[in-house]
């Protein structure tokens, strides 16, 4: 952790899940896992956001709203795909109105598994996002 | 007359962990009127019901919203069982009443700490979820899930609950009750709170009955309706009292689920010990071939499930009318006219869950 100089904030939105995995993201900020001790918090404005938390799949309506969402956060950014919804569509992947993971509309680095994902689960893909998120910005100062 | 704006609230906010979009129309710092539009969440799962199995979809149906989706599985494994004439053992209905208070409970504390958050008073937000946590700790020690629970299934539950277990939970229950107390008094007396709850976001009692408002929305309004009194599972057999508060504010809807949690501590006071000893499911054989509606009572109001069978493994349809979607009414009503800085605060007081409300 040490690596850091800065303190990642994080913003989540809800692609179109069961709200599981959105009280479990919640759950990771609150008291029992408590991740605002390494200075990670949750900001409603994508301007201020270094990681992205996904969850649910995507559909139709929300696809405009996670790409705008991405593209107004700064660069280097990094996102992460939380639960199976995110990851593939899970059980509703047949459903009619579902277009796939999240990877269908914005690049994703990290996936958390599980149904609904649990907080270490997600704390440790919130982890793994702060390594791809500090290479990202040694190669974003060693562009020219 | 002053301009009027529009100003786009959600889909992504704050407040809002989930989507919703409302098109505020402000006059001055007055909302005249609020336009939703939905559809961010939509899934279609209820078509899926004709591609699965019906006993696989009970996990479909638990999925409908992660928050409330214990009683989601049950009201779907309810009007099954209905339709198919079947009688589960008396243990299964016990432990299912344990775990749908169980998941009240945990769904109510999740609300106020939200609330607490959506009037920048964090610290109750972090305390009542850290005393969430314990509720949690239970149910996954119950039933293996924390959020989805996977418990129910058509006949009965999927495990059952060793009763050395069962008798070490009042214990855990009384300790999370009393720390509690200091958390629900800050509610009750703070100045601050109740600067921004009383008065605000006021429903009538009449409006409330005529837009079809559920659960603690009706109930805030001073209309006495829970359909725990319908006596489904193991609840015609404990006491319940609708808890009714009269003034229809944001206040009188928080102090209605604040109730309701202690209400259910005693609740599971009376269902714990009188849990009978017996098997917890029963094999299921043929297809459902009729149809049923099931109504039961949710954390946030009343939910119905209908089910049409022809005798096939797969359903013909499912239907399912989700609490949240019948107080988007009573929502629209009670801000018109409120300040632009109450909406979040009015918004959060129906407990919106829009997974439910969209499908």
């Amino acid at each position: 952790m040490k690596l850091f100089q800065k303190s990642p904030w994080i913003i989540h939105y809800d692609g179109a899940s069961c709200n599981g995995c959105d009280i479990e993201v919640l759950a990771c900020l609150t008291p029992r896992y408590d991740v605002e001790r390494f200075g990670i918090i949750n900001t409603g404005n994508p301007k201020h956001a270094d990681i992205l938390l996904i969850t649910g799949y995507i559909n139709e309506q929300s696809q405009p709203v996670v790409r705008t969402i991405y593209e107004q956060m700064p660069e280097p950014k990094v996102v992460v795909a939380i639960g199976i919804c995110a990851t593939s569509g899970g059980i509703f992947r047949e459903c009619y109105n579902t277009k796939g993971g999240v990877d269908s509309t914005i690049p994703v680095d990290v996936y958390v598994p599980g149904c609904a994902a649990r907080p270490e689960s997600i704390i440790d893909g919130v982890v793994q996002a702060l390594a791809i998120l500090e290479r990202k910005k040694k190669e974003m100062a060693a562009r020219p | 007359m002053a301009n009027r704006t529009v100003i786009p609230f959600g889909p992504q906010h704050p407040v809002l962990p989930e989507p919703i979009h409302l098109d505020l129309v402000i006059e001055d710092e007055h909302v005249v009127e609020a336009i939703p539009s939905f559809g961010f969440i939509h899934r279609g799962l209820e078509k899926l019901a004709e591609k699965r199995d019906f006993t696989e979809f009970t996990f479909v149906a638990e999925r409908i919203c992660g928050i409330c989706s214990y009683i989601h599985g049950m009201g779907y494994c309810q009007a099954i069982e209905s339709v198919m004439g079947l009688e589960i053992p008396e243990r299964a209905k016990w432990l299912r009443t344990m775990w749908a208070e169980l998941s009240r409970m945990h769904s109510h504390m999740m609300w106020l700490g939200l609330l607490g958050d959506a009037f920048g008073f964090e610290n109750l937000f972090m305390a009542f979820w850290r005393v969430r946590e314990g509720l949690l700790d239970i149910i996954e020690e119950t039933s293996g899930g924390r959020v989805i629970f996977g418990a129910a299934k058509v006949g009965g539950i999927r495990r059952d609950v060793p009763d050395d277990l069962l008798a070490r939970i009042p214990a855990q229950l009384a300790k999370i009750e009393a720390e509690m107390r200091p958390i629900t008094d800050v509610f009750r007396d703070d100045f601050s709170v109740r600067q921004r709850l009383c008065g605000v976001g006021v429903l009538s009692q009449k409006d409330a009955y005529d837009l079809g408002a559920v659960g603690p929305v009706l109930r805030g309004s001073g209309v006495a309706v829970d359909t725990r009194l319908e006596g489904y599972a193991a609840y015609d057999r404990v006491q319940v009292e609708p808890i009714v508060e009269s003034d229809g504010d944001c206040w009188a809807r928080a102090m209605v689920r604040i109730r309701e949690v202690y209400q259910s501590f005693e609740i599971l006071k009376q269902v714990l010990p009188n849990v009978p000893a017996g098997p917890v499911d029963m094999k299921v054989t043929g297809a459902p071939n009729g149809e049923f509606f099931a109504r039961l009572e949710q954390p946030r109001g009343e939910v119905i499930y209908y089910v049409k069978g022809s005798g096939k493994k797969q359903l013909d349809r499912f239907r399912v009318r989700t609490p949240t979607f019948a107080n988007i009414p009573p929502l629209l009503k009670m801000l018109q006219g409120c300040q632009l800085a109450d909406v979040p605060v009015i918004v959060l007081t129906i407990d919106p869950c829009i997974s439910c409300a969209e499908r």
